[in-house]
């Protein structure tokens, strides 16, 4: 049988995604660059009796995937910097009540309004630090239409493993182009789905970590009757303020995920064997670095890409062992230094760093990468 | 004998946190008796709040219970629906917190017409934060941030679920303990987004700041002033000066929000 193939956009491919992942509810608000994802969810949702809903704003919308991912569903909302900055009360609710749901967030030029249809990689600390107070954070940087119907199952898996939101960044340019994409086949890809209690209602106890820093959740309407509260809760769910309850619970939020960091981070390590230049790049702007990399290496210079496909956690691990290899980093990126400043934490000052840094809605171009490759002696 | 309130408390769970002379205690009794009332399923009653004092009874209520941020237990309380429409979903909240922060969600639940309750507990104040004057706060009354007399007019909650499309509207006050019950008890079985507005007492941090001298002041004047709405269909626009109407103030049938999804499932062919 030979696959299903389809010439489709980044935003469209989201959607197909999500639905592969067993995704049945969306809450969303319109905004450019990302409503394809929702017009096409309107679409398909009913189709396998999902619900598709239209909010009043971005807080509605990611309320309603919080009170339906309680009640068992896999939700998904799309939207782009506006929008992500109103969801971030709601996205630190979901940190700490610990609830599953997936942010498809399409980056385009802010801060505010900014350039609603020019593309941009800004949104990458807003996703990191945008709701206050400690809490993990998993996004993901898809690089092709066919990332954005993958990664997107790939951060049901995730939300639905470690009990949290989980964000999808593709920049508008991603979102947007149209490439050829093949459907996933049934079993293809893995499914992951919440872990299920294994003790009766009476038993129930929605932060029991005697299961393990990711305790089960079971679903309201299912027979499990529970509390969920944004306030630092006990493991049966409700209030407290016991310092040693509060202290040891966010630290055990943090660390189901950074415990896992090596099992989430995801990178693509392209011609880095031999590479004395090194190019971290993701979404569209890796697309550029890559064509550099080979028209460096046509040049004889030795030059390599470290793509990342997870942006947090970030590569830590990668990015300091390259320092201690490569001569020099370039990182190109459509904002004004935000992936810099990290690789800049993790070379700790063992190898020089050039940037490419630009926010005018434009997209970073091979030749400027390959001039600044050039640059590294 | 008593009345078994404790069989829809969750064990180990009082004292609750309101102050002596709060109504918020007379409305979660009336919800307790409304519930026993129409028989409802603790697992399939799923009870949701804002923040604020009178967000704080689910954690009392022994059923499924959402604890939401401030303003927000409309819309967790949609995607509940939505994913569930089986189950009882029952909102809680005050004034504050549904009018102001919650205003948008509230209106959009109200106009979706989503067959969801909404208690909503006016007592004219944010009691939690210390007193601070909210959008029901009567014009130059006094809270901790009108010093001077309250210069905003104020939010008649009743009046703005009708006018946003909510489908069934009621009106009590704590002092009237026993019609609370059987408001909520109509609101629930009523198909569509009902609205139960319990005009509340805030002795703390509303009364003391507004002349009255104790909590039997309060509760006297909810009595003086409530009207019910039949009686009031006799009396003149005079006579009803500085009233508020009690009783059920709206009913119709509307298509309901969640059944009307329904609807497009079965268009998209997906309800196969």
């Amino acid at each position: 049988m030979s696959k299903k193939v389809a010439f489709l956009q980044g935003n469209e491919a989201a959607a197909h995604g999500a639905i592969y992942a067993g995704c049945k509810f969306f809450g969303g608000y319109p905004i450019t660059p990302s409503t394809e994802v929702a017009e096409v969810m309107s679409v398909e949702l009913p189709k396998i009796g999902g619900k598709f809903i239209q909010m009043e704003d971005e807080i509605a919308a990611i309320a309603t995937l919080l009170g339906a991912s309680l009640a068992g569903m896999k939700p998904l909302t799309s939207t782009s910097g506006p929008g992500l900055s109103l969801m971030q009360e709601l996205i630190g609710y979901g940190c700490i009540a610990e609830i599953p749901c997936v942010i498809f967030n399409v980056m385009r030029g802010g801060p505010s309004t900014g350039m609603p249809t020019g593309p941009s990689q800004s949104d990458v600390m807003c996703a990191r630090w945008g709701t206050h107070g400690d809490h993990a954070t998993i996004a993901l940087m898809p690089a092709s239409v066919q990332e954005c119907y993958d990664m997107t199952v790939q951060a049901f898996n995730l939300a639905e493993t470690y009990r949290m939101p989980v964000h999808v960044l593709p920049d508008e340019i991603i979102a947007h182009m149209r490439e050829r994409i093949e459907f996933r086949e049934p079993g293809e890809l893995e499914v992951v789905d919440r872990a299920a209690p294994t003790v009766p209602p009476s038993e129930y106890k929605p932060y029991d970590t005697s299961f393990g820093d990711v305790p089960p959740l079971a679903a309201f309407g299912s027979g499990y009757k529970f509390h969920v509260t944004g306030l630092n809760k006990l493991p049966d769910g409700f209030p407290t303020t016991k310092a040693e309850y509060v202290q040891a619970e966010e630290e055990r939020q943090i660390r189901k995920v950074m415990a896992n960091a090596d099992k989430i981070i995801d990178v693509e390590e392209y011609q880095l064997d031999d590479a004395e230049v090194c190019v971290i790049a993701y979404g569209s702007t890796s697309r550029s670095a890559r064509y550099a990399v080979n028209a460096a290496r046509e040049q004889g210079v030795k030059a390599g890409m470290l793509r990342l496909k997870t942006f947090w956690p970030f590569a830590d691990k990668h990015v300091k062992a390259l320092a201690d290899k490569v001569k020099g980093f370039i990182v190109p990126e459509m904002n004004l230094g935000m992936c810099s400043i990290e690789v800049e934490r993790c070379a700790q000052g063992k190898a020089p760093i050039l940037t490419i840094q630009r926010v005018d809605g434009e997209p970073i171009t091979p030749e400027q990468i390959l001039e600044k490759i050039k640059e590294v002696k | 004998m008593a009345y078994d309130y404790e069989s829809r408390i969750r064990p180990g769970k009082l004292p609750h946190i309101w102050c002596p002379g709060c109504g918020h205690g007379i409305v979660m009794k009336g919800l307790i008796r409304a519930m026993d009332s129409m028989n409802l399923k603790k697992e399939n009653t799923c009870i949701v709040s804002g923040i604020g004092c009178a967000s704080r009874l689910p954690g009392y209520m022994d059923c499924c219970t959402l604890h939401t941020a401030h303003g927000r237990a409309a819309a967790f309380a949609t995607g509940v629906k939505m994913a569930r429409p089986e189950m009882d979903v029952i909102l809680v909240g005050g004034d504050g917190d549904g009018t102001a922060i919650g205003g948008n969600h509230f209106i959009h639940a109200c106009r979706r017409n989503i067959n969801m309750t909404y208690i909503v507990m006016n007592n004219f104040i944010y009691g939690m934060t210390g007193g601070q004057f909210s959008p029901t706060t009567p014009h130059m009354h006094k809270a901790s941030t009108t010093p001077y007399g309250n210069p905003d007019p104020s939010f008649d909650i009743a009046n703005l679920a009708i006018g946003a499309g909510a489908t069934f509207v009621a009106r009590g006050t704590a002092f009237h303990a026993t019609q609370i019950d059987k408001l909520i008890a109509e609101a629930i079985a009523h198909k569509g987004f009902s609205v139960v507005e319990i005009i509340d007492d805030c002795p703390t941090t509303y009364g003391r700041r507004n002349k009255f001298k104790s909590v039997t002041d309060m509760m006297k004047r909810l009595k003086d002033i409530a009207v019910p709405v039949k009686a009031a269909e006799k009396m003149t626009a005079e006579q009803l000066e500085g009233k508020i109407l009690t009783g059920v103030l709206h009913k119709v049938e509307k298509p309901e929000y969640t059944e009307e999804y329904a609807k497009v499932i079965e268009r998209a062919g997906g309800s196969k």
